[in-house]
């Protein structure tokens, strides 16, 4: 049976990608393709996920996932870890996996005469590791080396601290690389036994840029995984809805001998597919992003001179989201830079925002775009970002529209759903 | 990638180099100014680093708030960085918006206004990112190695500079060395994207040439002597895990030596992407040090970095030493490797495959037109951007008795500093 397709025709790298120069396939076991060319350089990314997640990983083995994904390739049926790796590395070409809450991605790069390597790569990792026991155990004291250092760095504290307070109860206030104990109790059965159920074609997607004809990426590809069926595969469990906060909410980690402190103060935040993600979007540029990192810079850094960064972020996927202001600070200077950040969120909330203010972001929005593009690597996030929240082929030629048709009330008032001044989560990591 | 470039000096001794690169409609345009750490006097440290910041503060004619919301609405980006030997401004702008970049760096190199105020709260920003930076074990153990490294030339200091100095130096000391460095006959400017070059010259003459040069700026001419023989030292601080650097003298980027000893890093610790922007890196499972080290579980990571300067510098080794053992055993470990590529010649398929890597990163980097503009500048910091054109041939013709030479020569224990940092364990929950 053949690919099922939209569209094909050669595209050039000039414009924004678009439904007459993006190739999009599924196959017949569910995996999709997704395909766009770029002859300028003679290089070729490749990336995608697989619909498994922490969302599998019980309590007591959190990590269990990621630790999944770090492990594939440390040996196959048949190849060993160093094989692998000489096969990539020779050909100066690269793979990775990692794991996050929904999805485990996949990326790589290499020179276009060489992506049959990763992909007979890529196929083979997915579907025939062996978790050699000897690999299993080096691999996990790499990961409690790296989780001996994330405890000790204080933005990444103050961060999964914050996700605890937000999201209590709920999958998302558990950290993806687990803890140094549950990490102690996975087994190497357990990587196994969690390849076999979860790990499987359906719901996977795989975007190709670069140099290689659209058509032919889709083909080769489908060599290498269209006959990848797995029954056993399990579908994820459901997201449970998300309780909010009663009251604000402060919590402290204090991690001795550091010269900085990272604060973390913010909210819930839309999903992706809200409609109201891209008023949110827009209001969270004006109030921590546009210029030199929009209000919240100008008040913490330039009139204040309290930090080095202080910004805002919005993270939203397919569950409920975060919006959050975060700035590194002198531990003497920490409630100063909280009072400053609450202020300025208050009169966010309060006073609404400007039209000029409003204009400046959605120029932005639009005016960035051909430079997130410009590379293999921004096309493919950008055709996995439509693939994964339906955006439709035509996003990008969509997307000025869409940013210049919101208004500021849109924005306030979605900014006032979602921030209420009197009930925040704070986190702070510091000596 | 194309090696097409046009290349002018203006009447008042700007440099200018040009690339055209019609893939996307892009701009990326940079300025560079011949002045980094490396001329900063005991007492000034951290100097240039603080004049970068002050640069975005703003003119009479382009006021701070004006500036960064005037790029960022037209989907700029632009950012500056400070470094041992220069520091450097750019912009990446859609092509049609690159006017706006060039005036402003035109304006900025002569009219930035330093207001006392602005001056007084960009003090606790610096400090603030020194003390973030203090957060870092292996900033606090690079630090110390680079100390030690160099007694009397100015790599001595970190770019950053010493707290001291973040808190005694003066709005008229900034001011200064802006005037003093901050001429079109001490910069270079470096420009690539979607444009015709015949045309970018005509706007970079009117908007450039009228700035006057200045008198050739004072140097610290403070040669480093011959080392002689190995420092070790330890650095304490908050922490569970335990570091090693080794961090050996290599010669100033320019010299003939350089391109065996990057094949030589290659080889011991995986290929390093030349690219600043973009292309990302690969693996390094089948490197010699990993294989002999993380494979045995002496340590859990390894990484190789020969940076790029125009005096003689380091090549730096970073390993997170395994919980299992201690760091004076995997630095036994570590010489028993290095003796082997001093001591066995090593087969030209292990040069050419290095030369593969180095082509395919060479490849992913050329994506991106940010990289490109980067390079036509900074090759220029330190030799010529013929130095970037030919790199790759260079490596080409790195001999397997060549790389050995260079082992022999560089990777000497009396070549070297060994710093160890010690974490001290003082984690606990609140």
């Amino acid at each position: 049976m053949n690919p099922r397709q939209r569209s094909a025709r050669t595209a050039t790298s000039s414009g924004l990608p678009g439904p007459e120069d993006t190739v999009r396939s599924v196959l017949p076991n569910g995996i999709t393709v997704l395909a766009r060319a770029n002859f300028n350089s003679p290089s070729v990314v490749i990336g995608g996920y697989l619909q498994v997640g922490s969302l599998f990983d019980p309590d007591e083995k959190l990590g269990l996932a990621d630790f999944t994904a770090l492990a594939l390739m440390r040996g196959t049926e048949r190849q060993d870890v160093q094989q692998i790796f000489d096969a990539l590395e020779s050909a100066g070409a690269n793979l990775s996996f990692s794991a996050g809450t929904h999805t485990t991605g996949f990326s790589g790069r290499s020179l276009s005469e060489d992506l049959p390597l990763i992909l007979s790569t890529l196929t083979e990792v997915l579907r025939q590791p062996t978790f050699p026991a000897e690999q299993i155990e080096k691999l996990r004291a790499q990961l409690l080396t790296g989780l001996s250092i994330r405890a000790q760095d204080t933005a990444d504290m103050a961060s999964l601290t914050f996700d605890q307070i937000l999201f209590t109860g709920h999958p998302y206030a558990r950290p993806e690389d687990g803890w140094p104990e549950t990490i102690q109790t996975i087994r190497r059965k357990d990587l196994a036994s969690f390849h076999r159920r979860r790990y499987g074609a359906r719901g996977m997607i795989v975007a190709v840029a670069g140099a290689i004809e659209p058509q032919q990426a889709v083909e080769q590809v489908q060599e290498a995984l269209g006959d990848w069926e797995n029954p056993d595969q399990t579908d994820p469990p459901p997201l449970p809805p998300l309780r909010p906060l009663k009251k604000t909410t402060l919590r402290k980690v204090k991690i001795p001998g550091k010269s900085q402190s990272d604060i973390v103060i913010g909210t819930s935040g839309p999903s992706r597919k809200d409609p109201e993600f891209m008023p949110a979007s827009l209001g969270n540029s004006i109030l921590g992003q546009f210029g030199m990192s929009g209000r919240i810079g100008n008040i913490v850094r330039k009139k204040s001179g309290l930090a080095y960064y202080a910004y805002s972020s919005l993270s939203a996927g397919i569950g409920p989201g975060s919006w959050e202001v975060s700035s590194g600070v002198n531990p003497g200077n920490v409630q100063k830079a909280m009072d400053l950040i609450c202020k300025e969120i208050a009169h966010f909330i309060k006073k609404g925002i400007s039209a000029e203010e409003l204009a400046d972001s959605q120029s932005n929005f639009v005016g960035r775009l051909p430079l997130s593009l410009e590379s293999n690597a921004g096309v493919v996030n950008a055709l996995l970002h439509m693939e994964r929240f339906d955006l439709g082929l035509d996003y990008y030629r969509r997307y000025p529209d869409l940013v210049r048709s919101v208004t500021m009330e849109q924005v306030v008032s979605t900014a006032r759903k979602y921030f209420d001044p009197d009930l925040l989560a704070i986190a702070i990591a510091g000596p | 990638m194309n090696n097409l470039y046009h290349q002018h000096i203006l009447s008042n001794g700007l440099k200018v180099l040009m690339k055209e690169i019609s893939t996307a409609p892009l701009i990326s345009t940079w300025v560079w100014y011949r002045i980094g750490s490396k001329d900063e006097p005991s007492g000034r440290t951290g100097i240039s680093h603080w004049v970068e910041h002050m640069q975005f503060k703003g003119t009479r004619q382009y006021p701070a708030s004006m500036l960064d919301k005037a790029i960022s609405r037209d989907g700029g980006m632009w950012n500056a960085f400070t470094y041992l030997d220069w520091t450097t401004y750019f912009e990446t702008m859609p092509a049609d918006k690159i006017d706006l970049a060039l005036r402003l760096e035109a304006d900025r190199m002569v009219h930035s206004t330093y207001a006392p105020q602005e001056v007084a709260s960009e003090r606790t920003v610096v400090i603030s990112e020194r003390e973030g930076s203090e957060n870092e074990p292996l900033f606090l153990l690079g630090e110390a190695i680079q100390q030690a490294a160099f007694r009397i030339h100015p790599y001595h200091h970190e770019i950053l500079g010493d707290l001291a100095d973040l808190r005694s130096i003066r709005r008229d000391d900034l001011y200064q060395h802006y005037k003093t460095y901050y001429k079109p006959n001490n910069a270079v400017l470096s420009i690539a994207g979607d444009f015709k070059s015949r045309t970018m010259l005509k706007r970079i003459r009117e908007l450039f040439e009228g700035i006057p040069a200045g008198s050739p700026p004072p140097r610290l001419a403070r040669p480093e002597p011959n080392v002689r023989g190995e420092h070790r030292l330890t650095v304490e601080g908050p922490g569970e895990t335990t570091y090693l650097q080794i961090c050996y003298h290599t010669p100033a980027s320019s010299h003939p030596d350089f391109f065996p000893l990057t094949v030589l890093d290659s080889l011991l610790a995986g290929p390093s992407s030349l690219n600043m922007f973009g292309g990302g890196g690969i693996s390094n499972k089948t490197s010699r040090l990993y294989r002999a080290l993380i494979e045995k579980e002496l340590a859990v990571s390894v990484n190789g970095n020969l940076s790029v300067t125009s005096d003689p510098y380091l090549y730096t080794l970073t390993l997170t030493v395994h919980p299992r053992h201690t760091a004076e055993e995997l630095l036994a470990a570590f010489d028993d490797e290095v003796k082997r590529i001093q001591d066995e010649r090593t087969p030209k398929e292990e040069i050419t495959r290095a030369i593969k890597q180095a082509r395919a990163l060479f490849a992913y980097g050329s994506e991106n037109i940010t990289n490109q503009a980067f390079w036509l500048g900074h090759a220029e910091m330190f030799a010529t951007y013929e130095w970037f054109l030919t790199y790759l041939e260079k490596l080409a013709q790195v001999t397997p008795a060549d790389l050995q030479k260079a082992a022999q020569d560089y990777l000497r224990p009396q070549n070297r500093v060994v710093g160890i940092y010690h974490p001290t364990n003082l984690q606990e929950a609140a």
